[in-house]
C-alpha cells in the first residue's frame, strides 16, 4: 500500500502521456480515483506491523530510501486525496468545456498526476534529501500547470514562481548540506536525536525555514502567489491554493517539531507568529480591495496561511505537565483543522468562483452583479465556503479557530486574540463583498454560458467536506495523537510510529 | 595544507558562490541573468556537499553526498531548461525580457538573439 499510493499516480502521469489526447481525460480520472482509493486502504483498512513502513528495493536506510507513515502524514494523505480527487472530477468537463478549449492544453493530467504523487511521496518520505527532491518535483510540475493558460500575464506570473520556489529549495538544499557535514545522516529520526546547538545546526534550522517560508508564501514573501494562484485555470488554483502550498507548511511542521525539536526557542516561535499575523491582516486587507474575484480569492489564501503559523508559538511549552499538554494539543488540533479546513474551503472557492468567470466571461467583481440569481449551486458554495474562512460553526473552520483561541487563553498568549477575531472580521468583510455584489440588481442582461452540472456539483461537494470537517475533529486529533505515542507530549515531540 | 583547512577553503568558497549567484537572482533584472543566478547558486551548494563527502572519506570519498549531487544536478538542468523555456516565451509573446511589467519593451531589446 505505502508504495501503491506513490506508484499509482506516477504511472498514472506515464499512461496519460501516452494516451491518444481524447482518451486523456478518463484515463487521468481512473488514475485520480485508484490513487484515492489506496490512500482510503492504507489509512482505514488495520494492516500489519509493515503496513506504514516500507524501504524501497529491501534497501533501509542510511543507504536506501524509507517510506514511512505516522498520523501527521495520514492527515495530510487523507486531505490531499479527498480535495484532489474531487478537483479531478471538476477538471475533467471543465477542460472539455468549448471556452476552455483554447487554452485548455491536454497535459493537464500528466503534470496533475506527477504533482499529485510528488505530495503523495512527499508526506511518507523520511530523509531530508528525498523531501528535497519531491519538492522540486511538486513545484515544477505546479508552475507548468500555472502556464496551462498560454496568456502573457500567465507566462509572467509561472515564471515568478519557479524563480521563488527554486530559491526556496536552494536555500533549504544549502541547510541539507550543512546538516550532512555536521551529523552525516539524512533521516529525521536520526537528525532529531542528535541535533545539538552548534553554529552550523542553527544556520541549516534557519535556511532550511526560510527556504519553507518562502514557498508556503508566509507575509512578506508572499510577493509570488496571488499573481500565480490568480491567472491560473480555475482547477489549477484550486490545486496550488488548497494543496501545494499545504506541502511546505508539513515540511515546515518536519522540520520544526522533528529535526530541530531541541532548538527551537520561544523568541523565534513568536517571530513565525508574528509573521503569521501580519499575513492574516495583510492578506485580508488586500482581499477586500481587490476588483478581480481571483485575485481576491488568491489574497484570501496569503491570509489564511497566516492561521498556521499561530500553531508554531502556541505549541512551545513554558509549563510542562497536564496543562501544556492540553494547550498543546489544543493548539495542534487547531493548526491542523485549519490546514485541512482551508484547503477544502479554498479549492471550492476557486472552482465555484470558476464556474462563475466560466458563465460570465469576465472575473471582474462587479459583474457578479449580472447573474441575478441564475447560478444558485456556485453561489451558495461560496457562502459556504465562505462560513468556513470566517469560522462560523459548525465547520471546520470554526474548530480551528476556537482550539486557536483556546489555546491562546490558556498559554497566556493574549495578545493573538484580536488578532484572530480582527482576521475573521475582515474574511467576513472579503466574503460579503462577493455575496453582497450577487444580491445587487443587475446592470445589463447579459447571457450566461451554461455551466456543466459537474462542475457545480464538484465544487459544492467540496465546500460540504469542509464543513463536514468540523464533525471529523475527534478523528484529527487520534490520529495525531497516534503520532504522539512514542514521547511523553510537551517536552518533546516526536510522530515516529512505535 | 592539513585536511581541515582544504575542507574549510571548500566550504568557504561554496558558501561565496551561494551568495553571489543569490545576488545575482535579486539584484540583475534580466532573465538570463537570474536564471545563472540560480544556477550559481545549486553549483554552491554542490561544491558544500562534494568537499563534505571528501572530508568524510578516510580510503574514497563518501559516496552518499555524491549521489545527491548527481541527483541535485539532474533536478537543477530540468528546472534551468523549463525557465529558459519560459523566459523565451515570455520575450516571445511580449518582448519582456525581465519580469517588470512597467519596463517598455523597446526595439532593440527585442531584436537581440
Amino acid at each position: 500500500m505505502m508504495v501503491l499510493i506513490v506508484i499509482i499516480p506516477f504511472s498514472g502521469a506515464l499512461i496519460c502521456l501516452l494516451m491518444p489526447k481524447r482518451m486523456r481525460g478518463y484515463a487521468g480520472l481512473a488514475a485520480a480515483a485508484a490513487t484515492c482509493l489506496t490512500v482510503f486502504l492504507l489509512a482505514f483498512i488495520p494492516g500489519g506491523e509493515d503496513t506504514f513502513h516500507h524501504a524501497l528495493g529491501g534497501w533501509g536506510r542510511p543507504l536506501g530510501i524509507e517510506l514511512q507513515a505516522d498520523g501527521l502524514s495520514i492527515i495530510f494523505l487523507l486531505l490531499t486525496s479527498v480535495t484532489a480527487f474531487l478537483i479531478s472530477i471538476y477538471a475533467g468537463p471543465y477542460f472539455d468545456s468549448p471556452r476552455e478549449q483554447k487554452t485548455a492544453d491536454y497535459h493537464f493530467w500528466t503534470l496533475w498526476l506527477l504533482l499529485w504523487g510528488g505530495l503523495n511521496a512527499l508526506y511518507v518520505s523520511s530523509d531530508i534529501f528525498n523531501m528535497y527532491v519531491l519538492l522540486e518535483l511538486i513545484s515544477l510540475a505546479a508552475v507548468a500547470l500555472t502556464t496551462l493558460k498560454e496568456e502573457a500575464e500567465a507566462l509572467i506570473a509561472a515564471l515568478r514562481y519557479l524563480m521563488a520556489a527554486m530559491l526556496g529549495s536552494l536555500v533549504f538544499l544549502l541547510g541539507v548540506a550543512f546538516l550532512y557535514a555536521e551529523y552525516g545522516v539524512l533521516d529525521l529520526g536520526g537528525l532529531g536525536v542528535q541535533v545539538q546547538t552548534t553554529l552550523p545546526t542553527i544556520t541549516a534550522f534557519g535556511l532550511m525555514v526560510f527556504g519553507m517560508l518562502i514557498k508556503t508564501a508566509l507575509f512578506p514573501l508572499h510577493f509570488w502567489l496571488p499573481a500565480a494562484h490568480g491567472n491560473a485555470p480555475a482547477p489549477v488554483s484550486a490545486i496550488l491554493s488548497a494543496l501545494v502550498i499545504k506541502s511546505s507548511y508539513f515540511m515546515l511542521l518536519r522540520i520544526w517539531f522533528e529535526i530541530f525539536p531541541s532548538i527551537t526557542t520561544y523568541a523565534a516561535a513568536q517571530l513565525l507568529g508574528a509573521m503569521g499575523a501580519f499575513a492574516i491582516l495583510w492578506g485580508s486587507f488586500q482581499a477586500v480591495r481587490q476588483e478581480r474575484l481571483k485575485l481576491l480569492v488568491a489574497h484570501s489564501t496569503v491570509s489564511q496561511i497566516g492561521y498556521l503559523f499561530l500553531l508554531f508559538p502556541l505549541t512551545i511549552a513554558q509549563i510542562t505537565g497536564e496543562q501544556g499538554a492540553s494547550w498543546n494539543m489544543q493548539a495542534w488540533t487547531g493548526g491542523i483543522c485549519q490546514t485541512v479546513s482551508h484547503a477544502a474551503a479554498k479549492a471550492a472557492l476557486f472552482l465555484a468562483v470558476g464556474n462563475i468567470i466560466h458563465a460570465l466571461g469576465t472575473d471582474r467583481l462587479i459583474s457578479l452583479r449580472d447573474i441575478k440569481g441564475r447560478l444558485p449551486l456556485s453561489v451558495f458554495t461560496i457562502g459556504i465556503a465562505g462560513v468556513n474562512l470566517m469560522g462560523l460553526p459548525p465547520s471546520g473552520g470554526f474548530v480551528a479557530k476556537w482550539m486557536l483561541l483556546n489555546a491562546v487563553i490558556s498559554s497566556g498568549q493574549w495578545w493573538w486574540i484580536p488578532i484572530i477575531v480582527l482576521g475573521s472580521l475582515l474574511t467576513a468583510g472579503y466574503v460579503f463583498l462577493m455575496l453582497g455584489h450577487v444580491f445587487a440588481p443587475s446592470r445589463k442582461a447579459v447571457v450566461l454560458q451554461s455551466v456543466p452540472p459537474a462542475l457545480e456539483i464538484s465544487a459544492f461537494a467540496l465546500a460540504l467536506c469542509a464543513i463536514f470537517i468540523g464533525f471529523t475533529t475527534s478523528g484529527i486529533i487520534d490520529l495525531l495523537q497516534m503520532g504522539f505515542h512514542t514521547m511523553p507530549m510537551p517536552e518533546a515531540i516526536t510522530w515516529r510510529l512505535p | 595544507m592539513t585536511e581541515l583547512d582544504s575542507f574549510l577553503l571548500y566550504a568557504l568558497t561554496a558558501v561565496i558562490l551561494f551568495a553571489l549567484g543569490l545576488s545575482s537572482l535579486l539584484s540583475r533584472r534580466h532573465l538570463l541573468r537570474k536564471i545563472m543566478g540560480l544556477n550559481i547558486m545549486s553549483a554552491g551548494a554542490f561544491l558544500l556537499f562534494i568537499s563534505v563527502a571528501h572530508r568524510n572519506g578516510k580510503v574514497f570519498a563518501d559516496p552518499v553526498p555524491q549521489a545527491m549531487v548527481i541527483t541535485g544536478i539532474v533536478v537543477s538542468i530540468s528546472a534551468t531548461g523549463f525557465a529558459l523555456a519560459l523566459a523565451r516565451r515570455i520575450r516571445k509573446k511580449t518582448g519582456l525580457t525581465s519580469l517588470d511589467y512597467r519596463e517598455e519593451p523597446s526595439p532593440e531589446n527585442h531584436n537581440r538573439p
